[in-house]
């Protein structure tokens, strides 16, 4: 145990160093820090209230309303904060699901191999050739009721996991062929102690990467369903903020452009700060790529 | 020559798995859309036979056949070319994929072909100095703009255009003209209206492209032919066109094919914009009007597109490659 600790402190150790080392790792840690904050412990300290204010219409930036009011009175950064915790949920739990049916089929594939293997790749290259976004508006426009948060994350889930799949697959086949694996077999330690002791912790480092971009791919497609106005809604969301604000054209409107440009910068901060660890992460997973420097 | 048939037979069975999919999840779907649509129909006041007829019209298949019977004819539907009728608009959805397919195609290649040029000039650029400002700055932008949803950009590209600076339209594919009298003014209206769509396309989609050309470029410079070409003595314009150039571009132009197959699915966000009447317009407007003929012919045109592509790639690829072929 205490040698099974001292390793992994080594290795947080390292990753500190290489988060350390680059200052634009350090700001998507700071981004996406923020963020996890705002969604965590924002709603307590600005409650979410729909209701409509109509006197409040469109205020200007104040020290009440830091970021000023919608076209119905609401605050707009209580909408940002508490659509922050939203729009992270599902990005999580859409980075979740990704994950899990990816590492299932890309670990099981790339270890069984053989007809397995070729039947699975067939339904992933399937699953790839199908258009991504319209397949995704194409299940959520046949759902006639309200989703919740959780079946929106399903089917987003459900429609992006193929690529990560097959990537978890090539890197299972080259774990495979390296030489510590090859002297497992040799020692006879059983099949199930190669795949979990060995195999999986080899790929712990690029399931956690591919899970940062299943991340962006949950932002990105929940915007895609929100702002297109595609899924009906019920609670405040930046993809939302977006729909609606496009709904009263606020481009045209000086006073609604920052009621359409808040949830918009937050989308592309976060987006970065996402990009930015996944990319520090290749650089722990391969270390080809830090002595580049 | 096997492997071409393994490919079409392939394309072939994603084809009907689209097929399937788009049909199923009309009839599985727990609330079931047929009935709603039926239910549209009593709502405007026909008798239950006429709504009956109307909806069986629209989609090509009788709803309250047995479900197999259903299936084979919609299949049949799909295979003869009648896609049903749109409700919403009240005409084929043949008709409305006619009208929707050459703004799609006339935007979004051009776009491809702006952004997939700029992409391999500034790859291949990039590759030749690694770690400078260009390679620094463009590396970043293009890691960061593939996760951006493209209508982000687009917000600030019509901010900026045609509101700040009014040089340009914000929507549609025209205006001020008569569609009917293709002249001068047609032309340049319409192209107008295609600036701003197509840069929104091109800045979101151009860093896919350079990555891919810098990683490809790279690689083949630690090439021994081209080693053995710097060794002969040969002009470095030379070896830049005809050594790297010839050899690192040979993925990207498959990746080319499968981007013209997906650019129905991938304009979705842009074209609704702006506004612009494509199939990423309409696919979103029939979501809207909850319109299942036309949603499910949209996406079978994309699908096929899409597979049409990658199967074109296959073959393009192995033509240019030949190592390809003898594997």
């Amino acid at each position: 145990m205490s040698e099974r600790g001292r390793r992994m402190s080594k290795r947080l150790m390292l990753a500190f160093n290489v988060i350390r080392k680059k200052p634009s790792t350090m700001a998507g840690f700071i981004i996406v820090t923020f963020f996890l904050l705002m969604a965590l412990i924002g709603p307590f300290f600005f409650p979410l209230d729909i209701r409509a204010y109509p006197a409040k219409r469109y205020l200007p930036p104040s020290l009440e309303h830091p970021l000023g009011t919608d076209a119905y009175g609401r605050d707009v950064l209580m909408q940002i904060i508490n659509g922050s915790r939203e729009a992270l949920l599902i990005a999580a739990m859409t980075g979740l699901v990704t994950i899990s049916i990816a590492t299932l089929i890309g670990v099981s594939s790339g270890i069984l191999g053989g007809i397995f293997d070729e039947v699975m790749m067939r339904i992933t290259e399937i699953f790839l050739m199908l258009p991504q976004y319209p397949l995704l508006i194409l299940i959520a426009a046949s759902l006639p009721r309200e989703l919740n948060l959780f079946e929106v994350s399903l089917i987003i889930g459900i429609v992006q996991w193929p690529a990560t799949a097959r990537a978890i697959r090539s890197q299972v086949l080259a774990i495979r062929e390296r030489p510590f694996i090859e002297a497992a077999r040799c020692l006879n330690l059983g099949r199930m102690h190669i795949i979990f002791r060995e195999i999986i912790p080899n790929l712990m480092p690029y399931l956690v990467m591919s899970f940062v971009l299943a991340l962006t791919g949950g932002i990105y497609s929940q915007v895609v369903l929100f702002s297109l106005g595609i899924l009906r809604f019920t609670s405040v969301n930046w993809g939302v903020m977006i729909n609606i604000a496009l709904g009263e054209a606020a481009l045209i409107n000086p006073k609604a452009w920052i009621y359409l440009f808040s949830p918009i910068v937050c989308i592309v901060l976060l987006q970065t700060g996402f990009v930015l660890i996944s990319s520090a992460l290749e650089e722990i997973f391969n270390p080809r790529l830090r002595t580049e420097e | 020559m096997r492997w071409i048939f393994r490919k079409a037979a392939l394309s072939l069975f994603t084809l009907f798995c689209a097929i399937t999919i788009n049909f199923f999840l009309y009839r599985m779907m727990p609330g079931n859309p047929v009935d709603m649509m039926i239910q549209q129909f009593l709502a405007l006041g026909y008798s239950y036979e006429e709504a009956l007829t109307r909806v069986s019209m629209a989609l090509s298949f009788v709803p309250t056949a047995p479900l197999h019977e259903q299936y084979v004819s919609f299949l049949k539907g799909v295979l003869t070319g009648n896609l049903g009728y749109s409700i919403w608009l009240a005409t084929p959805v043949a008709t409305i994929l006619g009208y929707g397919i050459p703004w799609t195609v006339f935007s979004v290649s051009i776009s491809l072909v702006i952004s997939f040029l700029l992409g391999i000039v500034l790859g291949m650029h990039m590759a030749y100095r690694r770690g400078s400002i260009i390679d620094k700055v463009l590396s970043f932008y293009s890691s960061i703009t593939t996760a951006m949803p493209q209508n982000i950009l687009g917000f600030f590209m019509i901010w900026v255009f045609a509101i700040q600076l009014k040089w340009l339209p914000a929507s549609g594919p025209y205006s001020g003209v008569d569609p009917r009298v293709f002249n001068l003014d047609f032309v340049i209206s319409v192209l107008r209206h295609a600036v701003l769509p197509i840069l929104t396309y091109v800045l979101t989609t151009v860093g896919g492209w350079i990555l891919t050309m810098k990683s490809s470029t790279i690689s083949v410079l630690g090439e021994y032919y081209v080693t053995a070409a710097e060794a002969r003595g040969l002009k470095d314009r030379r070896i830049v066109t005809a050594y790297v150039g010839r050899n690192a571009m040979l993925p990207l132009f498959t990746r080319f094919a499968i981007a013209l197959g997906f650019m129905f699915g991938g304009v979705l966000l842009i074209e609704n914009l702006f506004l612009y009447p494509g199939i990423g317009r309409f696919l979103n407007q029939a979501v809207y009007a909850r319109d299942y003929p036309l949603i499910s012919g949209l996406f079978l045109i994309t699908a096929v597109a899409v597979v049409a592509a990658n199967f074109m790639a296959d073959l393009l690829y192995s033509r240019l490659d030949p190592r390809i072929r003898f594997e």
